[in-house]
């Protein structure tokens, strides 16, 4: 089963504890600016909002690649090979939402690859704001939640 | 490692930008944060140093856990001489400035000397350079920091510095990171002002690492657990911030209102918590919108919050309708029960002023209330005050007051001073309800016992967050203590003082101990740093960090003369609630706390003291 990264900002606190642990993992320390999944602050708007490749199905990215650096996995998962990379940075200029990104000290691009199926991300999210579910049922709680709150819900239920 | 081992010194009258590297012997003995650069204040300047000169110095230290994953681990303080009470000043901040700090390589940085024209500082990871600020200069915070980030087309840098209040040497303005996050009390934003210093910007990308990541996240994990399944740290302050006490004091009776005379306030319940999140306004939105967490917080109890549009305070200022940082606890106390003003949307308006101009909110509140007893009492009149009208319950002059005070214009120089240099002034010493100089926050020492010791022997003058005995003596953590008796106040305040003093320096948040003692952050610290730290070394390294600040004092003037309290705490009774009849029992607490403390009769550090601490 293909499964995508799910990501609630009403209920992100933009405590970056999905910036750590990405960075912890990817870089083998803490450093949120090497993250790939970032949290923007639009507090005046009382809003924290995890951001992170949707891996497409179509990717613009792995279009893009001159050298073919970017594959797709058995899980849909768009994967940068570094040993193929050369620093183009053509991918970031392709991505539509900026989430393929240049890291200087590598000379690569760097993306989010969900941690071989399972993302650091998710299990340090202090308040399940990201969640790792079917992809194919990625909005499965959000309609549960608006089904609960219909009349015609209320009505079949009698 | 935790240390990135690198200190940043800026001689601000040279311009000059020089890294050296962290005295490691000192880490090991005060950790960090507030113990390490207590230390080097200590060694590199005279305790007697007029605050606001050039010869004092201005320490922002982060702790060995900031920038980590351990929850909370974001926190940086600042330390310099204080110059709202001429001791020591150490201020804790949260937001995400600390930790930037961290990832641009640097462990601290030690500002001296005075610049001669306005600037900032820019620190981008190894780079650092003093640069022209007089176009921001005059500005407030919420100005300023935008403009510093489109200056150097980086939105991703962080900005701790002071609005117009610093600049005119406000005794109690703030260091203002992050737009809403501050480095509170003391007036340290009044000595960055002095030095012609606006801001420091700082943009880091590289890493922090940690002695032994496998342990380290082991321990971190197992803490973050601890603090979700609390029911304070996971579900209290979450939902309800710092607020959450607001009913819970007043029902306690503990509530200082108009200015102390009173310890329960009607208007509580308007300013509460649960006021934040009703329905408010025309468009049934809450006062409350969401909560904030600070760098690598999973506890989260900031408050991000609107005034009603159609509020007098913004209703021609569109401005300020945009969300921001709420009212915590201490600022609704101060700006609404010290002052008998029970108007929502006026005291989430006068916390925005006091965040946008840089101005602490306890202090600023607590100083009105003394100037609304003055001019009730007819020492001050409208002639004192430009026409303002300073009636206990007067939102109108609360707002007024906090805006005149964040621009340091009219009568606002004059609050600016805080409530003990204003109330000399006009020949009413006792109405000041300060310790050392600062006004002490929102806790009734006549009611909770034990704060009445925590304010008078608070190195930093009156504050709640040295020892918060409030834990104990009211939520009953880590265990309940009767809050009308002083018996065994003075070990409670004691292992307060010294456990806090730890966590301080540590690069935590001092909430974190509402669920963890130290059994919890010995095991991160020791993931994190060589060598072997255990609970024992962190309470010895507490009360060391706590002697030294004590000498500190000792040696800028301060005598155990200064370790007491306003006369009304301890002459006149409470005169409603739990504590009805009762004063604060200092006399009582205060030999027994010199002895814990290992001190002599005139609360000296004895020798034996000093040399079991390595003094």
């Amino acid at each position: 089963m293909q499964k995508a990264l799910v990501i609630d900002p009403v209920k992100c606190t933009g405590c970056k504890q999905c910036e750590l642990a990405c960075s912890y993992v990817k870089e083998g320390e803490f450093n949120p600016a090497k993250s790939r999944i970032r949290v923007f602050d639009f507090h005046q708007d009382a809003r924290f909002v995890p951001y992170t490749c949707t891996q497409c199905a179509e990717a613009w990215c792995q279009s893009a690649c001159p050298v073919d650096a970017i594959t797709t996995n058995e899980r849909g998962v768009k994967e940068v090979h570094d040993a193929l990379c050369v620093g183009c940075k053509v991918c970031t200029i392709a991505c539509p939402f900026g989430t393929v990104n240049y890291n200087a000290s590598t000379g690569k691009v760097i993306k989010c690859d969900e941690c071989g199926g399972d993302p650091a991300c998710v299990k340090a999210c202090p308040t399940q704001a990201i969640v790792y579910v079917d992809v194919e049922q990625a909005g499965f709680e959000k309609m549960k939640h608006w089904a609960k709150r219909t009349d015609a819900g209320a009505q079949a239920s009698h | 490692m935790g240390w990135t081992g690198k200190i940043l010194r800026v001689n601000l009258a040279k311009g000059t930008c020089t890294p050296e590297d962290l005295n490691m012997d000192w880490a090991g003995q005060y950790l960090g944060q507030r113990g390490l650069a207590t230390k080097y204040l200590v060694e590199e300047t005279d305790p007697k140093v007029d605050p606001l000169s050039p010869d004092n110095k201005l320490i922002f230290a982060t702790g060995p856990l900031t920038g980590t994953c351990a929850s909370t681990g974001g926190r940086y303080s600042v330390i310099t001489k204080g110059p709202l009470t001429g001791a020591i000043a150490c201020s804790n901040s949260g937001g995400y400035w600390g930790a930037e700090l961290k990832f641009a390589g640097w462990d601290m940085i030690i500002l001296e000397g005075k610049s001669k024209k306005p600037v900032y500082l820019c620190v981008i990871d190894g780079k650092a350079e003093l640069c022209d600020a007089s176009e921001i200069w005059g500005k407030s915070v919420w100005d300023m920091d935008p403009w510093i980030k489109s200056r150097h087309q980086d939105p991703m840098m962080h900005v701790a510095g002071i609005g117009i209040a610093g600049e005119n040497g406000v005794l109690y303005s703030c260091i203002i990171n992050d737009l809403h996050r501050a480095a509170g009390r003391s007036g340290v934003g009044a000595v960055m002002g002095s030095k012609n210093l606006k801001a420091i910007a700082v943009r880091g990308t590289g890493g922090v690492k940690v002695d032994d990541f496998p342990a380290f996240l082991a321990a971190t994990s197992a803490a973050k657990e601890v603090l979700a399944a609390n029911a304070v740290t996971g579900e209290g302050l979450p939902t309800f911030g710092t607020q959450v006490l607001m009913n819970v004091i007043n029902e306690a009776g503990a509530l200082p209102t108009r200015n102390t005379r009173d310890v329960e306030f009607e208007g509580a319940h308007d300013i509460s918590a649960e006021a934040m999140a009703a329905p408010s306004g025309k468009d049934g939105k809450p006062n409350l919108l969401a909560n904030q967490a600070c760098f690598g917080c999973t506890i989260a109890c900031g408050r991000i919050s609107k005034v009603n549009e159609e509020h007098y305070t913004v209703q021609n200022k569109p401005e300020y309708w945009h969300a921001s940082g709420g009212l915590e606890y201490e600022a609704a106390w101060a700006l609404g029960a010290a002052t008998g003003v029970s108007d929502l949307d006026a005291l989430t308006y006068a916390n925005f002023i006091c965040n946008e101009q840089g101005i602490d909110p306890i202090s600023f509140g607590a100083t009105l209330g003394a100037a609304m007893e003055m001019y009730q009492d007819g020492a001050l009149t409208e002639k004192d005050t430009d026409g303002l009208e300073l009636k206990f319950g007067s939102a109108e002059s609360l707002t007024s007051a906090v805006e005149l005070t964040g621009r340091a214009e009219g009568f606002g120089k004059e609050l600016g001073m805080g409530s003990k240099k204003l109330c000399d002034k006009y020949g009413r010493p006792e109405l000041s309800m300060t310790v050392k100089g600062q006004e002490f926050p929102a806790y009734d020492p006549r009611a909770i016992q034990g704060m009445g010791l925590t304010y008078a022997t608070s190195n930093r003058g009156a504050c709640h967050l040295r020892s918060y005995t409030v834990s104990s003596e009211i939520l009953g953590i880590p265990e309940k203590t009767d809050p009308l008796v002083t018996d065994g106040k003075a070990g409670l305040v004691k292992a307060f003082q010294d456990a806090t003093a730890a966590v301080d320096s540590a690069g935590l948040c001092i909430f974190t101990t509402f669920a963890w003692t130290l059994e919890d952050i010995a095991p991160q610290i020791d993931g994190a740093l060589a060598g072997k730290w255990s609970v024992d070394r962190l309470l010895e390294i507490g009360e060391r960090v706590w002697n030294l600040e004590r000498q500190y004092n000792l040696q800028a003037g301060f005598t155990a003369k200064d370790d007491t309290l306003p006369k009304r705490l301890l002459k006149d009774a409470a005169k409603t609630g739990p504590a009805k009849g009762l004063t604060a029992g200092l006399d009582k607490m205060l030999p027994e706390y010199y002895e814990a403390r290992g001190w002599t009769k005139e609360g000296v550090p004895t020798n034996e003291t000093l040399a079991r601490l390595a003094l």
